[in-house]
């Protein structure tokens, strides 16, 4: 009650001091006469104009400055490094449309400001002008156009066939992991599966599923190719590895994919970052509901020799759940009487 | 008072306004009306009321990301329950802001106050009609829109919230009540609103369409035409073609919220339950969603694009420089606009290839944009600019259009988009060139036209401040969330606190948080100065920015009808500005569209004297026509 009170003595404060503002302007405009065609005003509004250019420029710089401190570190991945430098070279060229454009809409109000002395130049068009700043632009873009396609079509390309397989499931709010165990092939699996125990609905009756396991965090042996089989059971989520510069949509009933070379180990990163506590991370990146800012995953990256060590400790789901079978097996006896019953 | 009535008599020369007034009751001047100039005012300030609720959403979710540790005990008497026992924002409810802000901002204030306001208001005032062509129609598409405000404003207040699934409402978070509590009634309620909006919309894009191919008077042809007709002429036939297909997505939506279908429902598991909808897909919504979604884009920009060239042109006192190239580039605008929406889908799990397809497609829109930049800063060239607040306000949708249009070209690059996509760098991008610039269209033309609004005048100081203060604010809004983009911060995050890698930039959002409630503080200003001018301000001069154009030709407050007498002929286009020997022929350094080619002999090029011939058929036409209105 005090704050609404609060609120509505303010604005009326307010607005009582701009009427009486523009009652003054109102009056002092008429006693002095407002004759003139263009008031006094016009030279300090077009003096403002170069004043906001230069302005405008130191702070561009300063800030950007100081913000590039708290940007990523560089790209831990091969395309990663591509797209950082496709990404700096047309931020580069897009600044200087924007300063040259900008130098000339801010100086023009100011050279060009109203002068009774002066008329303006009937200057209706030039076809030569137009022509030429249609094809610069189509140029540069055609060119932007061309390298993105190059690294676009690299980054989407078929991945190898001996890269890691690792599904990433999607579900509010948080992130299932599941790796291909020793037969390097993921299991079936299928939304209708899915249990108390079995979260990821995989299909057991699959032979490639039994010596799946499931991890906690994600860990990807460096510079081995890594395909990640994306995938979401209830609403849309998107897998986002900042550091990798990887981000891809994991849909209900449309399974995706998106292929990336990690580079950086996570002990090499955390030196060059000079952060100890540095862990990769993934984040979701497609509004899923009350907890989408939560859905965090550590990644780690680690040595081939690592890599193997982690996967001899790990143990098959199946070995972590030994009386799932038996559930599995009258689940399916279950099912099977039901459809003979129809 | 005694220096009102003077400017009454020094300004309103010639006022036949007191005819055409005051016939009807109450209730069909200014409720239901039929008038194209009541629709409109009715329609701006329903605008100006939605941006109000708009903006103070905003403020809301800026509050919780600038000042993510505060104690927000201090806004339950505002949110109730939405603010949670410990004093924290409620996660849901942030969504729902979020969502509102984008909905209500989009359509409610972008399309409906902006296209809305000034199709309605010049598209007859300035090629010489009566009116629209169904004054019927029009008055129906506003309370089509005004209910569409009612059930939107409804949703704000249950007890579940409104949508929240983003103003995109993404399939299956919006279609799945479980999955999110502003997917029950909100979402529903969001949805028929929508469908009233669309109706309005489509009522209100065939008025204006017809209108400005049948109404045009005398001599008016499509190569006079002002470039503010062209643009709302090229946004209602963008808008007849585009909303129809977000109809048709919701309505499949509707489908599969309430009747058990399964357009974009397929292997979902939630809340511990199977569902049994099969074979759907989620991106057939984003496809049906974006060609609508993308278009829209230039829906709301186009028109300000083109009460910008209007205002520019007289500010300068020249001619817009490249009429037919301003033509040009917005029809081809219009026609890339429909075939670009995949671009905002190049990480949704879509072919590749199509990728490919959209990152060229979306490139090329650049060059007839480059071109209308180009030709708004050539027009300035040489000018004698005078700064009316209509023309800073110009110039600024000049710089926001293009700062934010450059950043376009580094998210049309789908592999740069991988990065890029659904975090801060998109955000800043359209708020720049979709959001800012349309919303200083919308100031232009609002501090330009009010004169023949209201028949007064607006004050220009609080016009000048309101102006620079919105200007730097909305840089400082929006500039640093570039930063924020190229560090990573997704969109739609409550808190950044879980990452380690977005636990950086606190300062920063705190300082966007503090510039937006500066900048949402500042258009108060405004709101006053419209209002308070309304009653107390300089009654208007007939021309006071001695304009070319067909509506500075009727009275200070035109009657129903527009032109007392018969309707004006036009002679020539609108931009005889500072022409050569236009001075000589007694015309100052402006020629109304108005005045024949046969009066101003020292001003004509050779190609025009050889059309001084035509005139006495123009006149008999427009004899004819005056004679038998209703052929």
């Amino acid at each position: 009650m005090t704050t609404a009170l609060l609120f509505a003595t303010g604005a009326i404060l307010i607005i009582a001091v701009l009427a009486l503002v523009y009652r003054i302007i109102t009056l002092v405009g008429i006693a002095k006469g407002d004759n003139t065609k263009v008031s006094s005003s016009n030279k300090i509004n077009a003096a403002l104009f170069p004043v906001l250019l230069v302005v405008g420029f130191i702070g561009i710089y300063w800030s950007y400055n100081d913000a590039s401190q708290y940007f990523l570190p560089e790209a831990a991945s091969i395309h990663g490094k591509e797209t950082d430098f496709l990404f700096n070279t047309t931020l580069l060229v897009v600044f200087l449309a924007f300063a040259l454009t900008h130098i000339l809409l801010f100086t023009f109000p100011f050279f060009f400001q109203h002068s009774e002395k002066r008329t303006a130049d009937f200057y209706p068009d030039n076809d030569k002008l137009e022509i030429a700043w249609t094809i610069v632009p189509a140029v540069v873009m055609a060119s932007l156009v061309f390298f993105g396609w190059r690294a676009w079509s690299d980054i989407t390309a078929p991945a190898s066939d001996d890269a890691v397989q690792i599904e990433l499931m999607g579900k509010q709010f948080a992130w299932e992991i599941r790796y291909p165990g020793k037969d390097l092939k993921l299991g079936k699996y299928d939304v209708a599966n899915i249990d108390n125990t079995n979260s990821m609905g995989v299909d057991f009756d699959d032979v490639n599923a039994t010596d799946d396991f499931m991890a906690r965090e994600i860990y990807f042996p460096v510079n081995k190719e890594v395909e990640l089989k994306i995938r979401a059971i209830d609403v849309l989520h998107s897998v986002f590895l900042p550091h990798f510069r990887v981000k891809m949509d994991a849909v209900p009933g449309m399974p995706t994919r998106f292929k990336f070379t990690p580079t950086i180990t996570t002990e090499e990163m955390r030196a060059k970052t000079n952060n100890p506590k540095f862990n990769y991370e993934l984040a979701c990146t497609e509004v899923c509901g009350s907890g989408h800012f939560g859905m965090r995953k550590i990644v780690k990256v680690v040595s081939q020799e690592e890599y193997d060590a982690w996967l001899q400790k790990q143990k098959t789901w199946l070995e972590k759940n030994p009386d799932y079978m038996a559930v599995w097996e009258a689940k399916k006896a279950e099912k099977n009487t039901v459809a003979q019953a129809n | 008072m005694a220096s009102v009535v003077l400017d009454v008599e020094h300004n309103a020369v010639g006022h036949d306004d007191h005819d055409d007034h005051h016939h009807g009751n109450f209730w069909t001047n200014y409720v239901f009306s039929y008038d194209h100039k009541v629709i409109a005012k009715q329609y701006l300030i329903s605008g100006i009321l939605w941006a109000i609720i708009g903006g103070g959403l905003s403020l809301l979710f800026r509050i919780q990301l600038g000042f993510p540790e505060a104690d927000l005990e201090w806004l339950r008497p505002l949110l109730g329950d939405w603010i949670t026992e410990g004093g924290k924002m409620d996660t849901t409810f942030y969504l729902a802001a979020v969502t509102m802000h984008g909905t209500i901002m989009v359509f409610f204030v972008l399309t409906a106050g902006l296209s809305g306001t000034f199709s309605n208001f010049l598209i007859p005032l300035q090629i010489g009609a009566r009116d629209m062509a169904s004054g019927f129609m029009n008055m129906l598409s506003y309370w089509l829109f005004a209910l569409a405000s009612v059930i939107m404003l409804a949703s704000l207040f249950i007890s579940t919230g409104p949508a929240s699934g983003g103003w995109v409402i993404y399939p299956p978070l919006s279609a799945l009540p479980q999955a999110v509590s502003g997917s029950g009634l909100g979402m529903t309620l969001w949805l028929v609103s929508m469908v009233f909006f669309i109706a309005s919309s489509l009522l209100g894009s065939i008025n204006y369409i017809s209108t400005v191919i049948n109404l045009r008077t005398v001599g008016m042809s499509f190569g006079k035409l002002p470039l503010t007709i062209w643009s709302f002429f090229i946004t209602a036939v963008i808008g007849v073609l585009s909303f129809p297909v977000l109809f048709a997505a919701a309505l499949l939506l509707v489908f599969d919220r309430s009747f058990g279908t399964s357009f974009y429902l397929s292997d979902i598991f939630i809340q511990g339950e199977l569902l049994s909808n099969s074979g759907g897909s989620p991106i057939l919504f984003q496809h049906l969603f974006w060609f609508l979604g993308h278009p829209e884009v230039y829906i709301v920009l186009l028109p300000a694009l083109g009460l910008t060239s209007e205002v520019i042109s007289t500010n300068s006192r020249k001619p817009i420089f490249g009429y037919k190239a301003m033509i040009g580039s917005m029809l081809g605008i219009a026609f890339l606009s429909f075939i670009v929406w995949a671009h905002h889908m190049f990480v949704s799990g879509m072919n590749p290839f199509l990728g490919t397809v959209f990152m060229l497609l979306t490139l090329i829109i650049a060059v007839p944009s480059a071109v209308k930049a180009f030709n708004y800063i050539t027009t300035l060239f040489r000018g004698n600019i005078v700064f009316t607040p209509a023309m800073l306000f110009s110039i600024g949708l000049v710089s926001l259009f293009i700062s934010g249009g450059v950043t376009g070209i580094i998210l049309g690059n789908s592999a740069l988009d991988i990065q890029l996509h659904d975090t801060y760098f998109v955000v800043a991008h359209f708020h720049l060139v979709m959001g800012s610039a349309s919303f200083f269209g919308m100031m232009a033309g609002v501090y330009h036209w009010y004169p023949k609004m209201f028949g007064r005048m607006m004050n220009n100081a609080l016009g000048y401040v309101h102006f620079w203060l919105t200007f730097l604010g909305a840089y400082l809004v929006f500039f640093p969330m570039h930063y924020i983009g190229i560090a990573g911060f997704p969109r739609r995050y409550y808190s950044f606190t879980n990452f380690d890698a977005f636990s950086t930039f606190t300062d920063l959002n705190t300082f966007i948080s503090i510039a937006a409630m500066v900048t949402v503080a500042g258009q108060f200003i405004f709101v006053f100065n419209f209002f308070w001018s309304m009653f107390k301000g300089r009654l208007a001069p007939l021309n006071p920015w001695k304009s070319t154009t067909l509506e500075w030709t009727t009275p200070r407050k035109p009657g129903h009808g527009n032109w007392p007498g018969a309707l004006p002929i036009v002679y020539r286009w609108p931009y005889d500005l500072s022409k050569p020997g236009s001075d000589k022929d007694g015309h100052g350094d402006f020629i109304p569209q108005n005045v024949p080619l046969s009066e101003t002999t020292s001003s004509n090029t050779p190609e025009e004297e050889d059309l001084v011939q035509l005139e006495d058929g123009l006149k008999k036409l427009s004899d004819h026509r005056e004679a038998n209105p209703f052929i």
